[in-house]
């Protein structure tokens, strides 16, 4: 069941039937994966697609969004997630702005629920929240009558980067069902290790986490229904055994100072995905990392840019998913 | 002030063991006569409070409440609090120390005395503190807080960090025969965290306060007990490993004593799902184990009294961020509703309950105030009147306290206080 | 009135065959034109016919494959959102006469989206339009240059036309308006 449309175009197979169409779209807001049920996130993947022949077009924007408002509030420095989201709405012809901590009233004390407003009365359709604290979105969410993105909050949530990988493994093995996925790091601190594995379990991949213990979330695999079951295997060697994706997350150098590692050395000792290690996994093994790289900390240089690496199309791919987010949020009847 | 005669009531006394119809009489503040049965007491001129159907106990006494007086009287004042006191049926409330400035000193005292006189609705005890200026660096004067009316010394909020200062607090109270109250939290193993540490705050990414901060620092506390022989009363215990503690050192005979809270008892660490800050509470919501080893605890004798640590914040201070919210629940007004439903699902008996509210807690206050709690003939007229069958629905909006943060605004609760009566006053009815 | 059938089988088959022809007619070279249909229909109408202009002329005409849904000028008062699906328009239109193929003319709106989403991969010498059925009740000006059947309808019809490739039959029907009144 693929949607592969034949050069010569003398055979075109019509594209099957997704079973949720984008009529049926529930959600208001993407927070978090843990509440998109598998078809939800086919869909998503599927509209993501068709936005990366949108971006392969000479001309790469079409007028899907235009008039609509999107603003994006980030409360922590990223430029290339906010960059990405800033391109996937201009593709769309909609209008952005971009507001960051440091150079608004925010430092000045102004409260979230006030800076929501303003953007609201400014007609904000959607707004784009990066921030420190988990459940800042939710608490967004709640208080706008608009659509809320969660570009990151704290610990807790990383919905669009863990799509742009899942559309990245997708596009390269086809099916994500029965895929084995390693994911290597800080999985205690890494929002994006979190819902990578709330996607990658509904969708049916086999996750295993390589951790040192001190980064290691609490409660994973307790008996209660709270958090998807996945293999904790602390040895990289066997946590890399068979995989069909590694996934190497980046270690923030605070953590060794405030006394979770003992030291860089003994990190890259341990942890760091470099070639001989990679030789474990299958031959034709992905290998991602959201980004920004510490080369030669987590990942090695030649890994890093390796011909199994799969980074750079992950960026490029982000711009695609973010696009099909908007558009199932923001395309079609104002609210 | 007219004699009430309360008529023909369910009477619960658990300190004389009394649970059977009767009336009470309330003559000059006190209690007059009490019979059970048909027995009547000679009336003239009463104001008659027919009470068929209701409970009558002892006023409900508690420990530990933060009344923000002085210094944060935006999130209550000693009026606004002893007003939602007498709405929960508390006839007298324990203040803490973590007031503006800190309740560390006899002035301090003087001051929350005479507020509670002129604007309290209820009888207001103050709590004084461990260290000065609550900074857990030096003791503060507990001599003097003792004679200016300091009922126990808590650096609430705060633990003691420094051992050694701990210890010598405890020996130092030994001259005043006062409990020493220790929040039970090592805050460097806490670190930053917003809610208990587990699959929850996992699922939530939040950090978590493991239950060892609380553990590891009750085994110290208890330790120093038995070392110094002094009264320690552990505040708020929350997890089953610190109630298996403090029954091992009750067992061995160390003077130790401790409380718990309604929410502790019946709500769990899921109530924070969807990052609710009105749920965000220290010590924090535990797991459904806790709540089981607490209500166990309870009924065996480990826990000796219920106390809300009734902590009021304004609505916009809850209203941001769950890490940038502060901790604490408003609690005065729905602590006996709350409790009602573990009495309606099986879990504790009643005559247990309301022991826990009353003299129970009023044995840990010592000689003093030791003989609240209990409706003697002589004692203060502190009465509450109980409805157990009323359904009501919990509306912030029309606390009397100043703090709406509850976790139950809208909730379904059966059973409420409808009458309060203080020192033979009538300070709430319904 | 019941539902009643325009068009069969048979009159579907001789109708595209006409329009391959006065294609072939109108244009001097079949390798400078491209056929690109609209998704749905038109994608298995544009192909039928390039095999008809082969079968006639012995000449391979490219054919693309269009999705307008996002160049609607419709989405806002729409309730739900289109399902997209991928474009793919084979080779430089620059050169080329595209003719773009659909099932039903009727507003002209989609034509109009089609000709946004078309300038947008390049300038194409020219643009004809061939469908299958016009239905009238034009909001643009907009017409087609090769018609397969005109059937004059009022609003509150529906005409459905359903094809082999997606629908399992060949037929195109005109239904009166529905119990509760809605057009198509």
């Amino acid at each position: 069941m693929t949607t592969n449309w034949h050069e010569d175009g003398s055979t075109i197979l019509l594209p099957p039937k997704a079973a949720v169409t984008a009529s049926a779209w529930r959600h208001h807001h993407i927070l978090d994966l843990d509440d998109f049920t598998q078809d939800e996130i086919e869909l998503i993947l599927h509209i993501t697609g068709s936005m990366k022949e949108v971006l392969a077009r000479p001309i790469k924007k079409v007028p899907a969004l235009r008039g609509k408002t999107i603003m994006t509030l980030f409360y922590e420095n990223s430029t290339r997630t906010r960059l990405s989201f800033e391109l996937a709405a201009k593709s769309l012809s909609a209008d952005i702005s971009n507001l960051t901590a440091s150079t608004s009233s925010i430092v000045k004390g102004e409260s979230l629920i006030d800076t929501l407003l303003t953007l609201e009365s400014l007609g904000a359709d959607v707004v784009i929240i990066r921030h420190p604290q988990s459940g800042a979105p939710n608490l967004a969410a709640q208080h706008i009558k608009g659509s809320v993105i969660n570009a990151g909050d704290g610990w807790h949530a990383h919905p669009t980067q863990a799509l742009l990988d899942m559309y990245t493994m997708r596009a390269h093995k086809g099916v994500i069902k029965d895929l084995k996925v390693t994911i290597i790091g800080d999985t205690k601190h890494s929002r994006v290790s979190r819902s990578n594995i709330w996607g990658l379990t509904t969708m049916g991949a086999v996750v295993t986490v390589c951790s040192p213990p001190t980064l290691l979330p609490i409660g994973f695999n307790q008996p209660v229904a709270y958090f998807p079951k996945v293999r904790i295997e602390p040895d990289i060697h066997k946590a890399i055994e068979g995989a069909d994706v590694v996934m190497v997350l980046r270690l923030q150098l605070e953590r060794m100072q405030s006394g979770l590692l003992p030291s860089m050395r003994e990190y890259i000792n341990l942890y760091q995905l470099n070639e001989e290690r990679l030789k474990l996994a299958k031959p034709d093994a992905l290998v991602m990392h959201p980004g920004p790289m510490n080369e030669g900390l987590e990942i090695s240089t030649g890994v890093a840019h390796g011909s199994q690496s799969v980074i750079n199309e992950q960026v490029t791919n982000g711009v695609a998913v973010r696009m099909a987010l908007l558009y199932l949020l923001a395309g079609g009847k104002k609210a | 002030m007219k004699p009430i005669l309360i008529k023909d009531a369910r009477i619960i006394d658990p300190s004389q063991k009394i649970d059977s119809t009767g009336s009470i009489l309330i003559a000059e503040g006190k209690i007059a006569w009490l019979g059970t049965g048909d027995q009547k007491p000679a009336t003239n001129g009463h104001e008659v409070v027919v009470a068929k159907n209701l409970i009558a106990a002892p006023g409900f006494i508690d420990l530990h409440c933060h009344l923000r007086d002085p210094g944060l009287e935006e999130k209550e004042t000693i009026a606004s609090g002893t007003l939602a006191a007498a709405r929960g049926g508390f006839t007298t409330v324990c203040c803490m120390p973590n007031t503006e400035p800190a309740i560390d000193n006899r002035s301090i005292i003087d001051y929350v005395k005479t507020k509670a006189t002129s604007e309290g609705v209820v009888r207001v005890l103050p709590i004084g503190c461990i260290t000065r200026g609550r900074k857990g660096e030096a003791l503060a004067d507990m001599g003097e807080m003792a004679s200016a009316g300091a009922v126990a010394f808590s650096d609430d909020g705060s633990p003691v960090m420094n051992s050694r200062l701990m210890r010598q607090a405890l020996d130092y109270s030994l001259a005043f025969g006062l409990p020493v109250i220790e929040h039970c939290e090592d805050k460097v193993l806490a670190e930053n965290g917003q809610m208990n540490e587990g699959i929850i705050s996992t699922r939530l990414g939040l950090p978590g306060i493991p239950a060892a901060a609380e553990e590891s620092m009750v085994a110290r506390d208890i330790a120093l007990a038995e070392l110094t022989g002094a009264r320690l009363h552990i505040a708020h215990v929350s997890t089953s490993g610190s109630v298996e503690m403090v029954r091992a050192g009750k067992q061995k005979g160390i003077r130790v004593t401790c409380e718990v809270t309604p929410h502790h008892l019946t709500l769990s660490e899921e109530m924070v799902m969807g990052y609710n800050t009105n749920a965000k509470v220290n010590p924090p919501l535990r797991t459904r184990r806790d709540i089981e080893a607490l209500i166990e605890g309870l009924k065996d004798g480990t826990i000796d009294a219920i106390a809300t640590d009734h902590a009021p914040h304004t609505s916009l201070e809850k209203l941001c961020e769950f890490a940038y919210a502060p901790f604490g629940i408003s609690m005065l007004e729905t602590a006996f509703g709350m409790l009602m439903g573990l009495f309606q699902t099986g879990k504790i008996d009643l005559n247990l309950l309301i022991s826990k509210m009353t003299w129970e807690p009023a044995n840990i206050l010592g000689d003093k105030f030791g003989k609240l709690g209990r409706l003697v003939v002589g004692n203060p007229a502190d009465i509450v009147l109980i409805d157990p069958e009323k359904e009501w629905i919990v509306d912030p909006a029309s606390f009397a306290s100043k703090g709406q943060n509850t976790p139950l605004g809208g909730a379904k609760l059966k059973g409420k206080v409808v009458t309060t009566i203080f020192q033979g006053k009538v300070v709430f009815r319904e | 009135m019941s539902a009643k059938v325009i068009l069969t089988a048979e009159d579907i088959r001789r109708t595209l065959a006409r329009i391959a022809h006065e294609i072939i007619e109108h244009n001097k070279s079949m390798s400078d034109l491209m056929l690109v249909g609209l998704l749905t229909r038109g994608v298995p109408l544009a192909k039928r016919l390039a095999a008809n202009i082969k079968t006639f002329e012995s000449a391979e005409v490219a054919v693309g494959t269009l999705d307008i849904s996002l160049y609607r000028d419709d989405l806002d008062s729409m309730d739900f959102k289109p399902l997209l699906n991928s474009t793919l328009i084979p080779g430089d239109i620059g050169q080329k006469t595209v003719i773009l193929v659909d099932d039903v003319l009727y507003t002209g709106r989609s034509t109009r989206a089609a000709l946004d989403a078309l300038i947008d991969y390049g300038r194409p010498r020219a643009i004809q339009l061939a469908v299958l059925i016009d239905r009238g009740h034009r909001e643009l000006p907009i017409r087609a240059d090769y018609i397969g059947k005109n059937i004059p309808s009022a609003r509150t019809e529906e005409i459905r036309v359903e094809l082999v490739e997606t629908d399992g039959v060949d037929q195109v029907t005109i239904f009166p308006a529905n119990e509760e009144g809605k057009t198509a």
